[in-house]
């Protein structure tokens, strides 16, 4: 804002900030309002219910919590899910998320408002995101100030990126993850900016809390060291800065070691070893400073000669012996998610796993506009304007920004740690260009206006700023300004070198800048708005089209699970592919055999060399898992593409990970997975062709077109031998077969040598060999 | 030879002065530091403890030695915001940053006893 003016009356400033802060507070009350509202567009066009895969996850956890209590949870084992072997909920969970929710239905209850579990699930995220619109205005209130403030705020409210993330019934952890990441930043930063130790104390709180929500958190712990290396290097250390760095480490090492899943590798991981490297060296870099306070200069050249002759050997032990214990771990110590991201071909080589989901690719060059859309462009304005002047707190937006930005481009799931910083950024760049356009503005309307005092007062104070300056700087405003100045004297025209020089632009240009900027911020909304409703609102458990005659809804999902928990007794397994894993369990209450949770290749392996092979094989495989029901989900009907075919890819390499039997050519035409006449006879034989496509030419007569293939399939009519298929629902999306149990009696070679009353008897001792009775 | 002898004399010089310049500081500064030398020697008897015993049970090795480290760092902090020679804490009460000290350790101490299994 402008430089309020001090020597006229007291009373009117006052009442000039006053109106300001109340202003200030319902922009934020309305930002809080629209970041809630906008993310209510699937409740709207859908209903009420929880999306995708993973929330289904967080929501069954949630249930247990609220019925079972904080103990139970933190030492539940988990019997329906990864069957034989169980799953640890308690360690292997991040439970900020589950806490949360959990919290705020207990304290609705507490108030005797009964929402059930599921809408305090649904609305967590809305709920948060207005939070963390809030601590977006608060951190960029730091760096630059209020107006930057409220504009990142109301970008961040907005930003596409974080909407797909957390709009209501994406219950993940990156719901509240965000805000706690958001906070946390604020924290160090007014930590920085204050150096008082009560604000240390809640950085550390906060960012137990971001390490209780999501595994995210390795970018804090490592972004906040490179951001005290960097201020040490440039020389900007301040006690501030030990300060705001120390105790947040033994803090945050300790708090992120209370959260079971963390546990050790909070001291053990090399994603942490940064932190304490710093660590020691702000230390020493603090003595340095002590020592060179209380010595003479003189002195202090002794002292540091000695220092660093001694100094050298010592450090180059100390790191031989670190490179030493590293090295000789086979991943360097870091983790398999974090290696992925510092060598962004390690998993498609090593771990097919995490290759195979589709948030760890590469984001595309489209999905940065459309995900941060105007942002893009605007950042690198903020960047600049962060430069002028550089403080601790840009400095570190400056870092922020650059990280994420390569992080972004690793991972496409990362873009939601980027849109933060672009948010914040946007916001001082849109705020600084208003701050230029406005005062020039206003500058003319004071010019042409009668002499108010504030306006000769302003001019007063730029005079002896500029008696200051040498004289030939003086030249060059009067040669820029000869059209509009009546009085050359105050013009405070000069190009901005400090802060104090203001940028005044001629005021048509400013005029019609400001009506650009108006339309920038407009498009931005009805993009944002736009991507809102259309491509992030999809629960996809629920589906739809349009068509002529209306609105079709395909609800396969939901109806295939009620049917399992109907119909099905409560200890059968069903086998599907892990991604519908927290789905069967949270929806069907049924046990299943892998999950999305990913943690055992071996497993998965298992169920996709089942999918993968022959009937009898893959029935054999099941039988000794218990499974009772497969269930698989087929989209040639309707044409739904995510369906099992598609993803038959992944279960071959998987399972041809562990299993060599499983090789990837036999099921490739010419490099293809192909299930037309032209595929290959592995192919056609394989449990996962046989369960989608049987019975299919019933549905088109006799044809046999997948509308997701576009084509007609290799083998139309087949039996099954070793399955049954239970149910299908309405759409054919999902299908559901039941194993088949073993016959009584063998027919085949060995009947001939069998008496008619006993038949299991004699046979049983021929046949104990693996041979499969069936014959 | 000259050069040993001056680096040795330097380095006496060097420690004379030393001990000169920090004998004027005050003395609840003195005492800060006699709490951080505590702190940070109760610290390696633990980790010299630790490499005889062996480190099970982990987290009460971890949380032993990190309370001491996390007193001493908070110390630290404490004596940067009350030395009268900073600049920047000149209008912050000694009170506060007492305060500010007791409060950081009573959450580093729930923690540490938390963790302490």
């Amino acid at each position: 804002m402008a430089a309020s003016t001090d020597t006229t009356a007291a009373p009117s400033s006052t009442l000039r900030n006053a109106s300001g802060n109340i202003l200030a507070f319902f922009i934020l009350l309305l930002i809080g309002v629209l970041a809630f509202s906008i993310r209510l567009f699937s409740v709207i066009k859908y209903e009420s219910v929880i999306h995708e895969f993973d929330p289904y996850f967080n929501y069954r956890v949630t249930q247990f919590l609220t019925k079972n209590g904080v103990y139970d949870f933190w030492n539940w084992f988990d019997d329906r899910t990864w069957y034989p072997l169980g799953r640890v909920i308690g360690g292997t969970v991040y439970p900020g998320l589950t806490l949360t929710a959990a919290t705020m239905w207990k304290a609705l209850h507490f108030l005797n408002i009964p929402l059930s579990v599921e809408t305090v699930c649904v609305f967590t995220a809305p709920v948060f995101s207005a939070f963390a619109a809030w601590a977006t205005y608060l951190l960029t209130k730091e760096v630059k100030g209020v107006g930057a403030g409220l504009t990142a705020a109301v970008l961040l409210a907005m930003v596409p990126s974080y909407i797909s993330r957390s709009v209501a019934g994406s219950y993940d952890n990156e719901a509240v993850a965000i805000f706690a990441l958001i906070f946390t930043f604020y924290l160090y930063i007014k930590t920085l900016n204050t150096g008082s130790l009560f604000y240390a104390t809640l950085n550390s709180i906060s960012y137990f809390y971001m390490v209780c929500s999501w595994g995210g958190y390795t970018f804090i712990i490592n972004l906040i060291p490179m951001h005290v290396l960097l201020c040490i290097v440039t020389s900007r250390y301040s006690p501030r800065l030990y300060i705001a760095y120390a105790p947040l480490v033994v803090l945050g090492t300790l708090m992120a070691a209370l959260v079971p899943v963390v546990g050790f590798n909070a001291v053990m991981t090399s994603e942490h070893f940064a932190s304490f490297l710093v660590f020691i060296i702000i230390h020493v870099v603090a003595l340095a400073y002590y020592i060179k306070g209380i010595l003479s200069p003189k002195m202090f050249k002794v002292a540091a000669t000695l220092v660093i002759s001694v100094g050298l050997v010592v450090c180059c032990a100390v790191v031989a012996v670190l490179i030493a214990v590293v090295a000789s771990s086979p991943t360097k110590g870091w983790s398999g998610r974090s290696l992925s991201l510092l060598d962004p071909t390690y998993a498609s080589k090593y771990i097919p796993i995490i290759a195979s989901v589709s948030e760890h690719q590469p984001p595309t060059w489209p999905s940065y506009f459309m995900d941060i859309n105007v942002l893009a462009f605007l950042v690198p304005a903020g960047i600049i304007a962060c430069f002028s002047p550089l403080s601790d707190a840009s400095s570190f937006v400056i870092l922020y920004i650059v990280m994420s930005v390569y992080f972004s481009g690793v991972m496409v799931r990362l873009m939601l740690v980027f849109a933060p910083a672009a948010c914040i950024m946007s916001g001082v760049a849109l705020s600084e260009a208003f701050d230029a356009f406005t005062r020039s503005i206003k500058f003319y309307a004071f010019q042409t206006g009668d002499t108010v005092s504030a306006s000769t007062v302003s001019m007063e104070n730029n005079v002896k700023e500029i008696e200051k300056k040498e004289e030939s700087l003086k030249k060059r405003p009067s040669k820029k300004n000869k059209k509009k100045e009546k009085e050359n004297v105050e013009k405070p025209l000069k190009k901005s070198q400090t802060e104090k020089r203001p940028l005044i632009l001629p005021v048509e240009a400013s005029v019609f800048a400001l009506f650009l900027t108006v339309l920038l911020a407009a498009f931005y909304v009805v993009h944002s708005v736009w991507a809102a409703a259309e491509a992030y609102s999809a629960p996809s458990i629920v589906l739809t089209s349009h068509s002529r005659d209306g609105l079709h809804v395909f609800d396969d999902f939901r109806e295939a699970y009620a049917w399992l928990s109907h119909n099905t007794h409560v200890d059968d397994k069903v086998a599907s592919w892990w991604d519908y894993g927290y789905q069967t369990t949270a929806m069907a209450n049924r046990t299943v055999i892998v999950d999305n949770n990913t943690w055992n290749n071996t497993h998965i392996a298992t169920v996709g060399t089942a999918m993968s092979s022959p009937e009898k094989a893959a029935w054999e495989i099941f039988n000794s898992l218990d499974v009772k029901y497969v269930l698989v989900v087929f989209g040639g009907v309707v044409g739904y593409s995510s369906d099992d075919i598609n993803k038959f890819l992944w279960m071959v390499r998987i399972g041809g990970g562990v299993f060599p039997h499983i090789k990837e050519p036999d099921y490739l035409r010419d490099g293809q997975y192909r299930i037309d006449s032209q595929a290959t006879p592995t192919m056609l034989n394989s449990l996962m062709y046989k369960l989608s496509y049987y019975r299919f030419v019933e549905t088109d007569g006799g044809k046999g077109y997948d509308r997701v293939r576009g084509t007609e399939i290799g083998k139309k009519y087949f039996k099954l031998t070793h399955f049954e298929e239970v149910f299908t629902t309405h759409h054919w999306m999902v299908r559901i077969y039941k194993l088949k149990p073993q016959k009584n009696r063998i027919r085949g070679k060995t009947k001939k040598s069998r008496s008619k009353t006993s038949s299991k008897g004699p046979t049983k001792t021929r046949t104990i060999t693996k041979k499969n009775p069936w014959h | 030879m000259v050069k040993p002898a001056t680096t040795k004399d330097d380095a006496h010089a060097l420690f004379y002065s030393l001990r000169s310049a920090y004998s004027a500081t005050p003395t609840n500064l003195k005492i800060i530091d006699l709490y951080v030398v505590f702190a940070v020697f109760t610290a390696l008897i633990q980790v010299a403890y630790m490499a005889i015993v062996g480190s099970f049970p982990f987290n009460s090795f971890l949380s032993g030695v990190l309370s001491c480290v996390g007193t001493a760092v908070l110390a630290v902090c404490l004596r940067i915001q009350v030395n009268k020679e900073n600049k920047e804490f000149k209008d912050l009460p000694p009170e506060r940053a007492f305060a500010d000290f007791v409060l950081c350790n009573l959450v580093l101490h729930l923690v540490i006893m938390n963790f302490l299994g």
